[in-house]
């Protein structure tokens, strides 16, 4: 009764989520690039392409629905499905908040930024890391690592904190930058979102793994 | 939840080859308890000797005990016909004797010395009513049973078991020779049976293992690897046999 052809679709579906988070972490590491370098063309093609990642959550749901109906997973693989399905959500969500700071880049334009991005791209790549540490965990069924990652979210709070605060400060003192000021609080906020979502998935690799659902880590926004 | 049927180190032999190894479980009263593992796991085995089956053949031998509401009905010089008529049995392939519809209830009946017509009939109707069936049949008492399709004729011994009031019903694959919407009545049936009823079944079929019980457990070479509630069973099994065998990873 051993299952083959379902049991290598279930791991091409994998193959198929690893792609389609391969695809955020790409947004998010592009996004900070063009907002950072000014560079509007390239914030333009990241806003295009987040419909690629939009469309490829579509079609692995609808796989994952194929398999349940078609093969009534159970135990482990019954895991695996219901935690695809939340995964890809949150990663989809995760593309339109990278989508979210190319549209902030393009509405800034040509215009220089208000301050030199230091902590930004910092937060940035804290988050990609976050995501791609998680990422591995889910296909290495690693909940002890996907546990840990959840508490990294503090540091990626503590690093938003830090940039409303001088933001605010800059704001207050010259009202004539509110305006592009804000754009990059929005900016950060995005960021800050992320790593929220990839707590999400660190909870659903613990399921996965363990049948436990349980919040890891509650964020303080 | 009370225990109906305890277990305790449980050895099965048929001759020399022994078939159940130290099985320990407990079958909740009132409760659906379902019995899955690939074929010669032992399941069909252990369930006979919860009415003990096995002493239609000789050379099959018992070790430990089952113990029904206080009594080890592994005892010497149990009656047994007693036992049968408190722990039904239906078996894979519907068994009509070939008789009517209404003398394969009132058979059984009549064994255990209930003779009043009128009693007799009231507990026929009463049995084809609890087995979903009466509304089907109810013109047609008289007609042959193996008449009947398939579906029906298991319900008629599903009535048959029930007709002599047992507390316990074994199932062993009820619904293997049947399509799915019999099967579905029979499911339907076994959640109604459950209020009055406890029920062992052996399937196959781990979706309706799924469906209709409150309790699984998984045998494997006349062992039994895991037994928990069925619900835990197939989401989060505790033993790596049981999930690669619900997964469908060997089997």
């Amino acid at each position: 009764m051993t299952r083959e052809a379902y049991h290598k679709a279930l791991k091409e579906l994998q193959d198929e989520v690893m792609k389609m988070s391969a695809m955020v972490g790409t947004a998010i590491k592009e996004s900070m690039e063009a907002l950072k370098a000014r560079d509007v063309e390239k914030s333009r093609r990241i806003v295009k392409n987040d419909m690629l990642i939009n469309r490829m959550r579509f079609d692995i749901e609808e796989k994952c629905i194929r398999l349940i109906a078609t093969q009534q997973p159970m135990a482990v693989d019954l895991r695996i499905l219901a935690s695809i399905i939340n995964v890809i959500t949150d990663l989809e969500r995760i593309g339109d908040h990278a989508e979210g700071i190319a549209k902030i880049s393009v509405s800034i334009g040509d215009e220089p930024l208000v301050k030199p991005l230091i902590d930004m791209p910092v937060m940035a790549g804290k988050a990609l890391s976050m995501l791609q540490r998680c990422m591995t965990a889910f296909v290495e069924r690693d909940s002890e690592t996907a546990k840990k990652i959840c508490n990294e979210d503090d540091e990626v709070d503590a690093l938003y904190d830090t940039i409303y605060n001088e933001l605010v400060l800059m704001m207050v003192q010259d009202p004539k930058i509110i305006k592009d000021a804000t754009y990059l609080i929005w900016a950060a906020h995005n960021i800050e979102r992320m790593a929220d979502r990839v707590t999400n998935i660190a909870e659903r690799v613990v399921y996965m793994v363990t049948g436990k659902m349980e919040e890891m880590n509650v964020s303080k926004y | 939840m009370t225990d109906k049927i305890k277990i305790k180190d449980l050895n099965f032999h048929y001759g020399a080859k022994q078939a159940l190894k130290n099985i320990n479980l407990s079958v909740k009263e009132k409760e659906i308890t379902a019995l899955i593992g690939p074929s010669g796991c032992g399941k069909t085995t252990f369930l006979r000797c919860l009415n003990r089956m096995h002493d239609l053949y000789p050379g099959n031998r018992y070790e430990g005990e089952i113990i029904l509401d206080g009594m080890n009905i592994l005892d010497k010089g149990l009656d047994l016909i007693k036992l049968r008529s408190k722990v039904g049995m239906v078996f894979q392939k519907p068994t009509p004797f070939p008789m009517s519809i209404f003398e394969n209830i009132a058979f059984g009946l009549k064994l255990i010395g209930i003779r009043k017509k009128k009693e007799i009939s009231e507990r026929v109707e009463k049995a084809l009513r609890d087995s979903a069936l009466w509304d089907e049949i109810k013109d047609r008492l008289h007609e042959p049973a193996l008449s009947l399709s398939g579906g029906q004729q298991q319900r008629l011994c599903i009535a048959r078991a029930v007709a002599v009031e047992p507390e316990v019903i074994l199932m062993d694959e009820p619904c293997s020779a049947l399509d799915p919407v019999a099967t579905a009545k029979i499911e339907d049936l076994m959640t109604d049976l459950k209020k009055y009823y406890t029920v062992v079944i052996v399937t196959h079929n781990m979706q309706q293992a799924a469906r209709v019980s409150e309790y699984t457990g998984f045998f494997m070479l006349g062992e039994v690897v895991e037994f928990d509630f069925t619900q835990k069973i197939f989401t989060a099994p505790a033993n790596k046999l049981t999930e690669d065998y619900i997964t469908g990873r060997f089997g």
